[in-house]
């Protein structure tokens, strides 16, 4: 027997920091609204101190990460695109969920400042994305143990050494997603950070598809073979997480793309704060593969490591 | 490279030396250096056997009296107007001096905000042309330009010695050559740019690159910035340290002399000033800057508003590590080269010493020994090890840090002013010790630091976290090599680090877990042209030198 006067069981989505799901440590959350214009869930409102968590998870989680092996972090890359695809409904319909972030919030005071914008991208459906950025995950799942290759070189030194040169992870790195499209913006940021042994700090974008699909995301991270902290995943307001993540001394670097010029100027600032790499992309097509596939997605967060030894008898 | 092999063997002269007196010492006898002990008997006294006769070098580099500013392919009087320039000289020249004797060399510009306007406008002009040139015609320039200096080799490293203090042994083997072979070997790169980027078959030049290079090596770092930049199809517009421009105005002569097109290279010589100039100026698409982090963080401060991209290669506090079953005689005359050449003033000086605890004594010791025989003197001498400091302002500033460290309660180890008698030294942390490490026995005009160490050294130490730039070295001492990586890695610099142990997989693995750009395996201090080189951390970003180091100058 069915009946239609059941009440949903409507769902507030939680952070993901060090492998768990905390609520915001401020009790904030972000409503998100159906195409109808109804409220479907919430998301948490990550704070600062949520921010400097997640940093603090994502820097404990580095040395094992980066020190695992390629074809390690290969097989849980892949891992990790095998749970997406058993989540592509869920992933498909948060996407289409989430049309706008409830008037009223945190949100209007940053769309003010030139906040939430989705910029061009070709549109594709919920579903082609969810299959995008799956197979743009596996792209890199495939790259863990190349990219070394493809980057790093030995060298002909004039004299008796033998010399080659390594990229080496840079670090703890901020992913700051755009607003759309809302899952693939995400991955395709994120995957090129973790392929190459860094761990992340995500800020979702602010439209509410982002957020869900962030969300989702993160449950599906959670229960695939990812070490807890190697990926974080905060929903919140970039105008209140992003100065944080500019002067931030434990973050590394920064991965950016297609978000509001504020934005991208007090990420650029926080090069100055601890010479963090500040990577901001404008104007990027995510269905592009070819592009979006590139080792010099991974180049922006490695460090070349050249090691020098005497050759002799 | 013609015949040169690398060119950066600059302690073999001494090392035969350093061999005798360890094998005829007690290398077993462990000889504690604390407070105020003497080790003048760990050595063996030759009195005055090892005194070296005078061998001064003898050809001369003319100097003019007055330099202007390279400018178009012309040198240019400078303006002395545009809001900068001021106060140094009213005619826009500024004297510049040997470091050595503190007598002047000759007088050059100090450029505006006018003169930075001028150069850029003049690169940027020069752009299309040289960017559309063939690419292997634009690596012919370059092959010219290593021929050159290589052919005025000698000239160029009186030149350099004379305006930077350095040893004459060392421009001639170390800074010219290497030059010579960052041109050479960028020179090749010109027309094979596709192969360097997988998947990006067409890079392109990124335009106008704003170039400030610091004093410590002005004519390789010169090459260092020049030779990538022009290969990728890049017009330069150089700044000269304030302290040293003179080699880099001799390159000047040499872009005249291969005929290389007017504005693709562009000298502005003048203090910080000009440098801002040149960093806020509208007109630049790069800035690519070498110098201290401090700098580096207020230039990249400057351009984060802006489209220029930016490459820093900053200052270093690299650490050295000394395990026990190293070959520890080759690991101490690798202290030496990591911490003494140029006299200190290398920004990937092994600055920080970690000696595994059952050697600490012994190491001590045969640095000590080391130290002693050390020339300190006249850089023209070819016999001197250490030259002078590059200014008074260093100096000043490397004393400081003599006192720093005695007041914060380390111990300075610093060898007799006796150079070349073996084994007298003096240890303490009193003002004496400061007092002999820079002046006794030493030249009465010129800048001058004994090479020295600080024994007993806490990792909060101020000598052991912050860049010294000086011929100090901080000595501490490790149990494990988990302990040795973690206070290895202990620091916001990243740019290099030794490693000394005759163990293959212990080496490789500390490589591995060291977080440093650079990584020098049983040797220190080696550069060339194919082996990037550049910083983690707060260390920079980008590569200068090799396949990697062609990405800071090209848009892919």
């Amino acid at each position: 027997m069915t009946t239609t006067s059941r009440l949903d069981v409507t769902k507030t989505y939680k952070l993901l920091i060090d492998g768990k799901f905390p609520r915001s440590e401020s009790g904030r959350t972000l409503a998100v609204e159906g195409a109808s214009g109804r409220v479907t869930s919430h998301v948490c409102h990550a704070s600062r101190k949520d921010l400097r968590d997640a940093v603090g998870a994502a820097r404990k989680a580095l040395d094992p990460w980066r020190h695992a092996t390629a074809y390690l972090r290969g097989q849980i890359l892949y891992r990790m695109a095998e749970m997406m695809e058993g989540k592509r409904e869920e992933l498909a319909e948060a996407i289409r969920t989430g049309a706008a972030c409830e008037p009223g919030s945190d949100v209007k005071a940053a769309k003010g400042a030139g906040g939430t914008r989705a910029l061009a991208n070709r549109k594709v459906s919920a579903d082609d994305e969810v299959m995008l950025a799956i197979d743009r995950l596996v792209t890199f799942a495939g790259w863990t143990d190349k990219y070394q290759q493809v980057l790093g070189c030995n060298n002909p030194v004039a004299g008796p050494y033998y010399n080659f040169s390594v990229p080496e992870p840079t670090g703890v790195i901020a992913v700051v997603a755009p607003d759309a499209p809302a899952l693939l913006g995400l991955v395709a940021l994120l995957a090129p950070v973790i392929c190459a042994g860094n761990t992340a700090v995500c800020v979702a974008g602010e439209s509410g598809s982002a957020r869900l699909a962030a969300s989702v995301l993160g449950e599906v991270i959670a229960t695939s073979d990812v070490p807890g902290g190697v990926v974080n995943i905060l929903t919140g307001v970039r105008s209140e997480l992003l100065p944080v993540i500019a002067q931030h001394r434990d973050i590394d670097g920064v991965h950016a793309a297609n978000i509001d010029a504020a934005s991208a100027k007090v990420l650029r600032e926080g090069v100055a704060e601890n010479l963090k790499r500040v990577k901001v992309r404008e104007g990027v097509d995510f269905s592009d593969e070819a592009e979006g596939a590139s080792p010099w997605w991974i180049e922006p967060f490695v460090e070349i490591k050249t090691v020098w030894h005497p050759s002799a008898m | 490279m013609t015949g040169e092999r690398n060119g950066t063997d600059m302690a073999t002269a001494a090392a035969g030396q350093q061999d005798s007196a360890m094998s005829n010492g007690e290398p077993g006898r462990a000889l504690v250096a604390t407070r105020r002990e003497s080790l003048g008997r760990a050595g063996l006294d030759f009195g005055s056997a090892w005194d070296y006769a005078p061998a001064p070098e003898t050809v001369k580099a003319p100097i003019a009296e007055r330099y202007g500013l390279y400018i178009d392919g012309k040198f240019v009087m400078p303006t002395g107007k545009g809001g900068v320039g001021k106060g140094k000289s009213a005619s826009g020249y500024f004297e510049t001096i040997n470091p050595a004797t503190e007598g002047t060399l000759s007088r050059v510009a100090q450029g505006t905000a006018a003169d930075v306007d001028a150069a850029v406008r003049a690169a940027r002009k020069a752009l299309p042309k040289w960017a559309g040139l063939k690419p292997a015609e634009r690596g012919k320039f370059l092959f010219r330009i290593a021929r050159r200096i290589q052919e005025r080799a000698r000239e160029l490293a009186v030149l350099e010695t004379m305006n930077g203090g350095k040893p004459i042994r060392e421009s001639r083997d170390v800074d010219v050559p290497l030059a010579a072979q960052h041109f050479f070997y960028h020179a090749g790169w010109a027309d094979k740019l596709p192969y360097a980027f997988p998947g990006r078959p067409a890079p392109r030049p990124v335009g106008v690159c704003g170039q400030i290079i610091p004093w410590n090596f002005p004519l390789l770092m010169a090459a260092w910035k020049l030779a990538p930049a022009l290969a990728c199809g890049n017009t330069c517009v150089l700044k000269p340290a304030e302290t040293t421009p003179l080699t880099a105005l001799r390159l000047a002569e040499i872009f005249e002399e291969v005929g290389l097109p007017p504005g693709v290279v562009n000298i502005v010589t003048g203090d910080g000033r000009t440098g801002a100039a040149l960093v806020e100026h509208a007109g630049i698409d790069k800035i690519a800057f070498t110098g201290s982090t401090e700098v580096g963080k207020r230039i990249a401060s400057a351009v984060s508003g802006t489209s220029k991209r930016l490459t820093l290669e900053l200052g270093g506090k690299s650490a050295n590590i000394i395990f026990e079953d190293a070959s520890l005689d080759q690991a101490v005359e690798g202290i030496i080269q990591g911490i003494y050449f140029n006299q200190g003033h290398v920004c990937c000086a092994g600055s920080r010493l970690f000696v595994q605890e059952g050697v600490l004594e012994r190491v001590k010791t045969k640095l000590m020994i080391r130290l002693a025989s050390l020339r300190v003197g006249d850089p023209m001498d070819k016999n001197t090890d250490v030259g002078a400091i590059n200014s008074r302002q260093q100096l000043e500033k490397i004393r400081e840090y003599l006192e720093i460290g005695a007041s914060e309660g380390a111990s300075l180890c610093v060898p007799s002013g006796e150079g070349g008698r073996a084994g007298e030294g003096a240890v303490g942390s009193d003002a004496k010790a400061i007092a002999r490490a820079s002046s006794a026995g030493l030249p009465e005009k010129g800048f001058w630091c004994r090479p020295c160490f600080f024994a007993d050294v806490q990792p909060s130490h101020r000598i052991a976290r912050e860049e010294i730039f000086g011929p100090v070295l901080a000595v501490m001492s490790f149990r494990t090599a988990e302990e040795a990586l973690v206070r290895a890695n202990n620091s916001p610099y990243g740019l290099a680090a030794g490693v000394w142990t005759d163990k293959g997989s212990k080496i490789f693995e500390v490589a591995r877990k060291l977080e440093a750009g650079v990584v020098w395996l049983n040797t220190y201090n080696r550069f060339d042209a194919a082996s990037p080189f550049g910083g983690f951390k707060e260390s920079g970003f980008g590569r200068e030198g090799g396949m990697q180091g062609l990405r800071a100058y090209v848009e892919v």
